[in-house]
């Protein structure tokens, strides 16, 4: 357990801290709390790619109803299983970082709203959206009359070009009127 | 002859005929050029990503759009790109439409970097080459450009390598950091950058000696500046407590913490300066004792009296000599002959000149202090405030509101629950938009207000008033027991009721407004919050301001009347003492409000809610403690320390309170704005409020004779003002400070002009602000327009594919029946 600090070697941590947006003892704090998630024996290589189910045992993902997306978007596999290798645990933490700017932020959320993966939030998404908002109980659900106003209204809101859907661009602008976006879109170790 | 123009995927395959009428002919020909461009570039575009995605959509998609286009139908408007079914090839032009791909595909991203690269290199040589502009590309979106000639992704690295290169070390760093594609990525592309870049210096044999060691100077640099920030982060204050705070209540509760961080880092500073240049001083060059020794007891923690009143604590302490001047005269063996140490001529440059020091630590802390607030409350506002006017905020809501801090369960579901019921909230609001109260209902709603404001005032006017005859009660009786210099305990801790009185009036009145506002009726809960913030905040302003106009006013303009040999030893510790109040009750207030009513609401009341932490009234407590301790700051140059010891003990009292008996707010708390609020009502009412009080203080009061360090001059500044004198005298050179000193200092209208060119900017601001929204305006009204267009593009593009098909059948038809005819 003591060693795990000196598997990442001093110019890896420097690399990560110039192309991320974490600090030393971030980084650090990171390797620690990743190969906690796997076995004694495999912790030792640093392509490690961990399945999403052990990532998402982790406390602060735990509860989260976008967990699945989290892992999905930031997921470099090629099968597409939502797994994470370190270096995609801390583009995560990085994009949901202190420091990380509105722009990043603002992406990757758009991304991970983004259910079907197609560039753009359509009325399957913003409904897919709103229920996992509105959590999984029955009395907390919106009506399917109250979800089609709703999803009116934010068209009609959001959608300044009228194609029906809300591209990327839009959602960015809509993020900007909001100020509190960037300290409520944090997860810190 | 019919135009030809290839809309496909292969434009050497798939040929559609558009027919048009001949006036529509002359329109298509100047396009046509622009949608071979399309076409090229939707070729480019096509991947094997895009194939599986397609496949998922063409499936899911349908369905979507066939359940919208039924429900469209009943709406005012129906959507056209909204409709039942695509063709497999308008799905892939739409899906490939560059507004589609930045979302999603990597390659775009590089794209738009590379533009984004570009720009700022062009920013920063400020000397556009001319290569860089010899493509002709229509207007890109968001400076993402289609090219006229078809670019393979390689060439677009390239280039955005060869930009990144071409900027500074700080700005690729930012670029790097910035970019949301994956890791490996960036690596790759932050090796190929500095890879090229050394290529680009000169041969390793010919880098002098000089540039490799401003090389390795320059790398040891940026380890170090990593290293410091990084220690600077650890030794973040309570990171680990704020987490669980926020991970359990959110965002809202946590504001206060900030909060109660940030009023910790003011004190501290203050304290610092404090301690380094005043109470260091004059603790190690003690003044001789004239009074009784008194012995210590517990009392004077509360009353601050008795043992506490001749040190370093009050301003009694402090001499106005010099500490060197007063060793020679021990020698001589004279009386402590305290005034005239000045007027000796030039060998005082090396002491310490206590009152000067005194003036001058004083302003300059306060000084300091303005400046960070003022700069801390404009980074506020600018974020939190917008300059487009929001016309509706259910799309901010559903985007925005969801807290990725927060994860405890119970804490989730809650904040579902609110997220549900704020909808919900929202959707009806916006459906009964239009539906007008009766007159009968406005009026009944505004004699509520009406008479709830009337109580509000009331009830504060009637605390105000008995506060000040109270507190004069209070004094003349003090006057009539005392007639010396020494107190008895008895007496000291008479003089405990004034505080106590005003505590409990600061606990008990807001409780008041609450009830009287759970009568009324708002608009929304904003409204309401600000509404109770600004009864509370007026309670306290005019308690408050009694009290100053009783211990500035009075007190300090008569001191005789009362036998009081150091008015300002006195008002410190009246100060000192109301601040201890305020903390014990406090804690009074977290024990009872909190612990006992969490107790009596589940086991009386037998109901599963548990109190809701009041956050705007905590908040408030904590602004009214620190301008107690800023207007005490001149007299008690350690009241900081005290009040440091206070928001430490708050903090951990605050915090197992909270965990132990609160829940999450159910209320949408805006943390943003509110922190705004808060640091603009620090800075405001109380920050103003001290500082004015304070320069007040220096400016008219004559000071003491008998005690402190002005004694004997008609005011605190002309301290400052003789010391800028005998600078002149000692050296003619720094005339120009008495200069500055007579004319900025003393003269008025250096503080008319100051105003006058500040309401100017502020004039010429608010009309950038103007112009700035009336652009807003009409950029929207111009994208809109471009999204006519797109519509108009894709539907006759699938209008072109429809009439294709129904052709070919036709065409099948009419072959398979020659067959049949031919055999």
């Amino acid at each position: 357990m003591g060693t795990t600090a000196s598997q990442l070697s001093k110019d890896l941590l420097s690399e990560y801290q110039e192309l991320t947006f974490l600090t030393k003892q971030e980084i650090l704090l990171a390797h620690t709390r990743f190969t906690e998630l796997v076995a004694k024996e495999e912790r030792s290589s640093l392509s490690l790619r961990i399945p999403m189910e052990k990532i998402l045992t982790m406390p602060e993902l735990k509860s989260n109803p976008f967990r699945k997306r989290i892992c999905y978007v930031f997921s470099t596999s090629e099968r597409k299983d939502g797994s994470l290798t370190f270096e995609d645990f801390l583009d995560l933490l990085s994009a949901f970082s202190d420091s990380a700017t509105l722009e990043i932020k603002s992406h990757y959320a758009f991304r991970i709203f983004d259910f079907d993966d197609d560039g753009t939030l359509d009325c399957g998404d913003l409904e897919n959206l709103v229920n996992c908002l509105t959590g999984e109980t029955d009395d907390t659900r919106l009506t399917p009359d109250e979800m089609r106003q709703l999803i009116n209204n934010i068209l009609e809101e959001s959608d300044i070009d009228k194609d029906g859907t809300v591209n990327l661009s839009e959602f960015q602008h809509v993020i900007s009127r909001s100020p509190d976006f960037v300290s409520s879109f944090k997860i810190v170790l | 002859m019919n135009r030809s123009v290839s809309f496909g995927l292969n434009p050497h395959h798939m040929e559609a005929a558009l027919e048009s009428p001949a006036d529509e002919r002359v329109v298509h020909d100047s396009f046509s050029p622009l949608i071979e461009e399309c076409s090229t570039s939707v070729e480019e575009h096509v991947e094997a990503m895009e194939m599986e995605v397609l496949s998922k959509e063409e499936g899911g998609d349908n369905q979507a759009f066939l359940a919208m286009a039924g429900q469209g139908r009943g709406r005012k408007q129906v959507n056209p790109l909204v409709r039942a079914r695509w063709s497999s090839a308008t799905q892939r032009v739409l899906c490939s439409m560059p507004s589609r791909t930045i979302g999603r595909c990597q390659d775009a991203i590089i794209s738009q970097y590379y533009n984004r690269t570009m720009q700022l290199r062009l920013r920063r040589q400020s000397q556009p080459s001319i290569q860089d502009f010899s493509r002709s590309a229509r207007p890109s979106i968001r400076g993402y450009r289609m090219e006229a000639d078809s670019e393979e992704e390689e060439n677009k690295r390239e280039r955005l390598v060869s930009n990144l290169q071409s900027l500074s070390a700080g700005d690729r760093v930012r670029m790097l950091r910035a970019m949301p594609i994956n890791m490996a990525e960036k690596s790759e592309l932050r090796k190929l950058a500095c890879r090229f870049k050394v290529r680009h210096s000169p041969s390793s044999t010919e880098i002098s000696c000089f540039s490799r060691l401003k090389y390795y100077t320059i790398i040891t640099l940026q380890h170090g500046w990593y290293s410091w920030l990084s220690f600077l982060q650890s030794l973040h204050l309570w990171q680990v407590a704020l987490k669980r705070v926020s991970g359990r209540f959110g965002t809202g509760v946590l504001s206060y913490f900030l909060f109660l961080k940030t009023l910790l880092l003011f004190n501290g500073f203050l304290f610092l300066v404090n301690g380094f240049f005043l109470v260091i001083p004059q603790a190690a060059n003690p003044p001789p004792r004239h009074s009784a020794d008194v012995s210590f007891s517990g009392l004077e923690l509360l009353t601050g009296g008795g043992y506490f009143t001749d040190t370093v604590m009050f301003y009694g302490y402090y001499t106005n000599s010099s500490p060197s001047c007063r060793s020679v005269q021990n020698h001589t063996g004279g009386a402590a002959n305290l005034a005239g140490c000045e007027t000796d001529g030039g060998a005082q440059h090396t002491s310490y000149n206590i009152p000067v020091a005194y003036f001058f630590t004083i302003g300059v802390a306060f000084l300091v202090t303005c400046i960070i607030l003022v700069h801390s409350m404009s980074k506020s506002f600018g974020q939190s405030l917008r300059i487009e006017k929001s016309q509706g905020n259910l799309n901010v809501k559903v985007f925005c509101s969801w807290d990725f801090n927060v994860m405890k369960k119970s804490s989730l579901e809650l904040q579902s629950e609110n997220i549900c019921t704020q909808l919900k909230e929202l959707l009806s609001e916006v459906n009964c938009r239009h539906v007008e109260k009766t007159l009968a209902q406005r009026v009944a709603r505004l004699a509520v207000h009406a008479l709830a404001w009337t109580m509000c005032l009331a009830s504060t006017l009637a605390c105000a008033l008995s506060v000040f005859y109270f507190s004069e009660y209070l004094y003349k009786d003090h006057q009539q027991v005392t007639s010396g210099i020494s107190m008895s305990l008895k007496d000291e801790a008479r003089l405990l009721t004034l505080p106590v009185a005003v505590s409990s009036i600061n606990l008990l009145l807001p409780g008041f407004f609450n009830t009287v506002a759970w009568m009324e009726e708002y608009d929304s809960p904003s409204v309401r919050t600000y509404i109770a913030i600004f009864r509370n905040l007026l309670l306290k302003v005019s308690v408050l301001g009694m009290l100053c106009y009783h211990w500035l006013g009075k007190i300090a303009a008569y001191p005789e009347n009362l036998g009081l040999p150091c008015w300002e030893s006195f008002v410190g510790q009246e100060l000192y003492r109301f601040l201890v109040m305020d903390f014990i009750f406090t804690i009074l207030d977290t024990l009872f409000g909190e612990l006992l009513w969490k107790l009596f609401s589940q086991r009386v009341l037998r109901r599963k809610r548990k109190p809701v932490f009041d956050i705007a009234r905590n908040v408030l407590e904590l602004i009214y403690g620190q301008t107690l301790a800023w207007l005490g700051v001149l007299f008690t140059p350690l009241l900081p320390a005290v009040q440091i010891i206070k928001l430490l003990l708050l903090f951990y009292m605050k915090k197992a309170s909270l965990m132990m008996n609160c829940q999450a707010p159910r209320k949408p708390w805006r943390a943003s704005q509110m922190s705004t609020l808060f640091i603009s009502l620090l800075c405001f009412p109380s920050f103003l409020g001290a500082a004015v009080s304070v320069t007040y203080t220096m400016w008219t009061l004559k000071p003491s004779s008998e005690c402190g360090p002005f004694r004997g001059l008609p005011t605190m500044f002309l301290s400052g003002k003789r010391w800028v004198l005998e600078l002149e005298k000692a050296n003619p050179n720094l005339a120009w400070l008495t200069w500055v000193h007579t004319y900025l200092m003393e003269n008025p209208i250096f503080l008319f002009v100051a105003a006058g060119i500040f309401l100017i900017v502020t004039y010429f601001q608010t009309q950038v602000v103007h112009g700035q929204r009336k652009i807003i305006a009409l950029l929207q009204e111009q994208i809109a327009n471009e999204g006519q267009d797109k519509k108009f593009l894709i539907i006759k593009l699938q209008a072109a594919h429809e009439r294709k098909h129904s052709a070919s059948p036709r065409r099948l038809e009419l072959r398979s029946s020659e067959d049949s005819v031919m055999d």
